[in-house]
């Protein structure tokens, strides 16, 4: 029983370290921003544990120390007195002194996250109730691309983000790249990310924006730059507008027919909508919903027929579809690679 | 005084009771919202009898105005209708409607579209979206002031808040009526 108890205590501490790494852990840092977040992270946690431990000690010990019996309360022992005094104030210099450093290290944490190089990747991120749309702006208009829910970087380089809330305030958290930034309707806020190593990072949102703030996630995926390279190229493609599958064609024409694209868009189709995110890709991410079902078909014909039972209060409404409809509905976006 | 302490305990704990949202409509109840029955002329009519057994949700129910308000600007109403003033389309604010002021006519109007102009959005919107868009609007126009109110503008006002009755105060103005044709119902 004992060696039970004792190998459960001993796997808390591995279960707690295994928190450490992960696809979204300010703990995980693999960009240059994360990387020097962390180590102020680490600095402030060490220092005020010491602090903490050394007053524990102190506590304890006048707790635990025999005293005198002192037969004249009021008479002052003067030695005694300069020497608390000494204590005392040598307590208040030192919290100056290590407060004022912990100013000092903040400062230069801050000035060296918030380099923004004008680098010629631009990204645009609109925060939504409660999804991201991300729109790739390029030197040259005509390259640009919007997608939603899902960013891809190249690696080594450092990306701007342009930030902007669409409706209510958002914020903007990749904890392993970087640190949190608002997404203020009305106001453009700038980020700049970088991720050293390939890698899926997720990120989420980090002010409540409303009921369905829990599932407001989204993806970043750093690629080698001739992957990211391949990846933009394969994203600004429209999608095709011909097909030998018969239920993919029923799916297209039914998505045009019902309200499915008075929302949304499919980049070469008559679907306009900007409303909702941007389905020109929707099957090559790797979620649906921001985060909240990874894709599939069966996940999508799931999300399209009952969207306010997976994710109660979100803007999608249930569009009535025969069982058929649904079928090709889900068939066709499940397609759109 | 015990008494007392109960009662402010029991009247404070009343007021947790908040607006039901119904995030979730039934399709068959969505179904049956769809039945609406015009008079002949498309002007005026009864609005299906679940309506009234949903206690008439989009025209009291805050969340149902505010999502109404949402769709005003998805659907682009702001490009002929103006922030309420009119335009290209007409004005709500003005109290004048030209099919008359009952949620049921601006459903079928905002459904099947009017002569003039007025696009149909049956293909674009479900019936549950038309009706929140439709009691939105009826707010922007109503007579009474209603206790519900969709959520605030962001950018500036241009207007009196939705749920304040303007268009009784635009009716209580003066001799001048505020429309060039405003005179008997049509």
């Amino acid at each position: 029983m004992t060696r039970r108890i004792r190998t459960a205590l001993s796997s808390v501490p591995l279960l707690l370290l295994g928190g450490c790494s992960n696809w979204q852990s300010a703990l995980d840092a693999r960009g240059a921003s994360a990387i020097s977040l962390k180590h102020l992270i680490v600095l402030i946690v060490a220092v005020c544990s010491v602090i903490w431990a050394l007053v524990m000690i102190a506590m304890i010990h006048a707790l635990w120390r025999r005293r005198e019996a002192w037969r004249a309360p009021l008479d002052l022992r003067a030695p005694r007195e300069r020497r608390i005094g000494w204590i005392v104030s040598i307590c208040v210099g030192l919290t100056a002194v290590i407060i004022a450093g912990f100013t000092v290290a903040s400062f230069f944490t801050t000035r060296n996250i918030s380099v923004a190089g004008q680098d010629d990747l631009t990204i645009r991120i609109g925060g939504l109730q409660w999804w991201w749309s991300v729109e790739y702006l390029g030197p040259d208009p005509a390259r640009g691309f919007v997608s939603a829910n899902e960013i891809h970087i190249p690696t080594g380089r450092n990306v701007r983000l342009l930030l902007q809330g669409d409706d209510v305030i958002h914020s903007f958290w990749v904890p392993s790249l970087a640190g949190k930034q608002d997404l203020i309707p009305g106001r453009i806020n700038e980020i700049t990310i970088r991720a050293d190593r390939p890698g899926t990072y997720r990120g989420q949102c980090a002010e409540f924006c409303g009921l369905q703030h829990a599932h407001m996630g989204f993806l970043v995926t750093a690629d080698t730059p001739e992957e990211f390279a391949k990846w933009a190229e394969a994203q600004r493609a429209t999608a095709a507008s011909t097909t030998d599958d018969e239920e993919i064609a029923a799916g297209r024409d039914t998505f045009m027919r019902k309200p499915c694209a008075g929302c949304h868009s499919i980049r070469g189709t008559q679907a306009t909508g900007t409303s909702g995110p941007d389905l020109t890709h929707v099957g090559s991410r790797a979620f649906i919903a921001a985060g909240l079902l990874p894709t599939s078909r069966g996940a999508l014909a799931a999300w399209i027929s009952d969207p306010q039972t997976l994710k109660p209060g979100n803007n999608m409404p249930l569009v009535p579809l025969s069982p058929d409809e649904l079928r090709a509905v889900s068939a066709y976006l499940a397609s759109l690679k | 005084m015990r008494i007392v302490v109960s009662l402010v305990c029991i009247v404070t704990l009343c007021g947790c009771q908040r607006e039901e949202r119904q995030l979730r409509l039934d399709p068959p109840t969505a179904a049956a919202l769809d039945g609406i029955a015009l008079m002949p002329n498309k002007i005026g009519g009864a609005p299906p009898q679940i309506y009234f057994a949903l206690d008439r949700p989009y025209e009291t129910n805050a969340y149902n105005l505010s999502q109404g308000k949402r769709l005003y600007t998805w659907f682009g109403c702001k490009g002929c209708h103006g922030d309420g003033q009119g335009g290209i389309g007409p004005s709500f604010l003005d109290g004048w409607w030209y099919y008359g002021p009952e949620t049921v006519s601006i459903f079928a109007s905002i459904r099947d579209g009017r002569p003039h102009g007025m696009p149909a959005f049956r293909d674009k919107m479900t019936s549950e979206q038309i009706w929140q868009l439709a009691g939105y609007v009826q707010t922007i126009g109503a007579y009474s002031a209603k206790t519900a109110a969709p959520s605030r503008n962001d950018d500036k006002q241009t207007r009196p808040a939705e749920n304040r009755a303007p268009a009784a105060i635009l009716f209580n103005e003066g001799p001048t009526p505020v429309h060039p044709d405003q005179g008997p119902q049509p």
